[in-house]
């Protein structure tokens, strides 16, 4: 049985998704969603509809997915295009062990750049009323660890990692899933959307179009498989070719 | 104007200075000079318009670079084709969907051809350093930004204008009233303009500060989606709270609600704000129109700026 985690594998993870410019990005969405959250608060006071709308609408909707992107793929693609994946690969550590080490790393930085501000966005929102911060926070959780096997994955297979990604969260789940309800069942945000829609009240108005049990089983087949996945093409990577 | 090439500058013709050796001379390697026509300033930014409205298309590419743009091109086209062809069985007495609500409801796929084209533009000159081989031409500064701006605008109308040509052509081929159908076709083209100048303007300045693509296309998307999700987000809350004035101030505040919300007050009369009512073309669009024009000036003069110091 190989190792889950290889701290020095991580810990280049972490550098290279937390150095420069990248980790400024992925702070500038928190800080717009607390930002959001505080003026929606001064101006209107504690609101359970406007807590729903600000954490559905922009946290689940584009905040987490565009972090995920980022993180997600950047925990790899960077070090292929470069081709400095090589000194990675050649050392004695299994292909496996890296893609679960950088899934790890990749699913801690975005929870930092994600759970955390949609809890304390939800505090400030509506102080957790009808559970609504707490039912975002743990949809977030789900669709933060759901998201980064998915964009990890993308970052092996393709060169476009972070466009394809994007049209993923963007065109797939942002504009088909507004227009056909059936894209829903294919989409990580209805998936988590529906731990959300659970345990907040049934006053929250928080709906998903997917059913609990088909959701949790989804989410854990788009993580196992991505993660294992990613293992497979990482194992079988060739530099031939394709430069 | 120039020497003429067969003229050589040989020992023969030095004078014997005081260093001068006897038997020093230079070869003539048969270096020529160009003694062609000079097509000048002119005639370089015209084909560097070309050459990159071309790029922005993947034509005179690799083949890998036409999958993306011509894929977007077919989704953004698909369903202008849809809805003709759903208008024509079904006798409608008119299209589904207004030509300026078209761009408006594919905005997601415009978003991303805008953040494929602009950083393929600009970031590969700046990555393999080409940009200093551009200026060392009659090119100026000036030349290559409103260059680079002219293809990404007309790239992006053409991406835009297209559906909207097949669904003109659709009606009239369907008898809907050709009156009807021109007015707003042409409504349609206007909105297309302004959306293209702003887009172009906006997402070359994004690119234009990093070499690598990746980055470019992320920067984009981000900064064209990102301040339209906060956006309608909070356009809703106010609307739900029933302060349908502020409404129209908050759609100022992102690009995608900005163009939505001047060819409602300019071209048109609908929205798709929560109230789906347009700002006033005398009140709150007037706003609209100065932010749009005001963001696009602010834009260009960065770029120009920023090509000031960059890229030598």
């Amino acid at each position: 049985m190989t190792a889950i985690y290889h701290p020095t594998v991580a810990r280049l993870t972490f550098r290279a998704l937390l150095g420069r410019r990248r980790a400024l990005i992925m702070a500038l969405l928190p800080m717009l969603l607390l930002a959001i959250a505080i003026a929606v608060r001064a101006l209107n006071g504690a609101d359970d509809r406007a807590a729903a709308t600000v954490l559905g609408g922009f946290a689940l909707a584009a905040m987490v997915p565009l972090v995920g992107v980022i993180a997600g793929t950047g925990a790899i693609a960077p070090e292929i295009d470069d081709g400095s994946v090589v000194y990675l690969l050649s050392k004695p550590v299994s292909r496996q062990t890296i893609i679960t080490t950088k899934f790890i790393v990749a699913c801690a930085v975005t929870g930092l750049f994600t759970v955390v501000p949609v809890y304390v966005a939800g505090l400030i929102l509506n102080n957790n009323s009808q559970q609504i911060a707490f039912a975002f926070t743990a949809a977030t959780a789900a669709a933060v660890v759901a998201y980064s096997a998915i964009f990890l994955l993308l970052g092996v297979v393709s060169r476009n990692a972070v466009v394809i990604g994007l049209i993923y969260a963007l065109v797939w789940e942002a504009l088909l899933g507004s227009l056909m309800p059936g894209v829903g069942n294919l989409s990580v945000q209805q998936w988590s959307l529906t731990l959300a829609e659970q345990i907040a009240a049934s006053g929250a108005n928080v709906t998903s179009t997917v059913s609990l049990t088909a959701g949790s089983i989804l989410l854990v087949i788009a993580t196992v498989g991505g993660v294992w996945y990613a293992g497979r093409r990482l194992a079988s990577f060739s530099f031939a070719g394709d430069h | 104007m120039h020497t003429d090439p067969n003229t050589t500058r040989s020992a023969d013709a030095a004078p014997d200075g005081p260093t001068a050796r006897g038997d020093a001379r230079i070869h003539n390697i048969g270096y020529r000079s160009y003694s062609g026509p000079r097509l000048g300033r002119s005639h370089g930014r015209a084909s560097l318009i070309e050459h990159s409205l071309r790029g922005a298309f993947g034509l005179g590419r690799s083949a890998r670079s036409k999958v993306l743009p011509m894929l977007l091109l077919t989704i953004m086209t698909l369903p202008a084709m849809i809805m003709v062809a759903v208008a024509i069985a079904t006798d409608l007495n008119e299209l589904p969907l207004e030509y300026t609500r078209y761009v408006v409801f594919m905005q997601p796929i415009v978003g991303l051809y805008v953040a494929l084209a602009a950083p393929q533009m600009v970031s590969l000159d700046l990555r393999y350093r080409t940009t200093p081989l551009y200026f060392s031409r009659p090119l100026e500064r000036s030349d290559y930004v409103t260059a680079k701006l002219a293809a990404l605008s007309v790239a992006i109308f053409v991406f835009c204008a297209l559906p909207l040509v097949l669904l003109y052509a659709g009606a009239l081929l369907g008898e809907l009233s050709p009156s009807d159908e021109t007015v707003g076709f042409l409504q349609g083209l206007a909105g297309a303009v302004v959306f293209a100048v702003l887009h172009s303007a906006l997402a070359l300045l994004i690119a234009s500060f990093t070499p690598r693509r990746g980055f470019g296309v992320a920067a984009v998307i981000a900064v064209l989606t990102v301040p339209y999700f906060a956006a309608t987000s909070l356009q809703w809350i106010v609307y739900d709270l029933g302060s349908s004035g502020a409404v129209d101030w908050i759609g100022l505040l992102s690009p995608g609600t900005l163009m939505d919300g001047f060819q409602g007050a300019y071209l048109g009369g609908a929205t798709d704000f929560p109230s789906g009512i347009a700002p006033a073309a005398g009140g709150a669009g007037l706003a609209y129109l100065l932010v749009t024009v005001g963001l696009t000036a602010l834009c260009s003069f960065l770029l120009l700026r920023r090509y000031r110091k960059v890229g030598i």
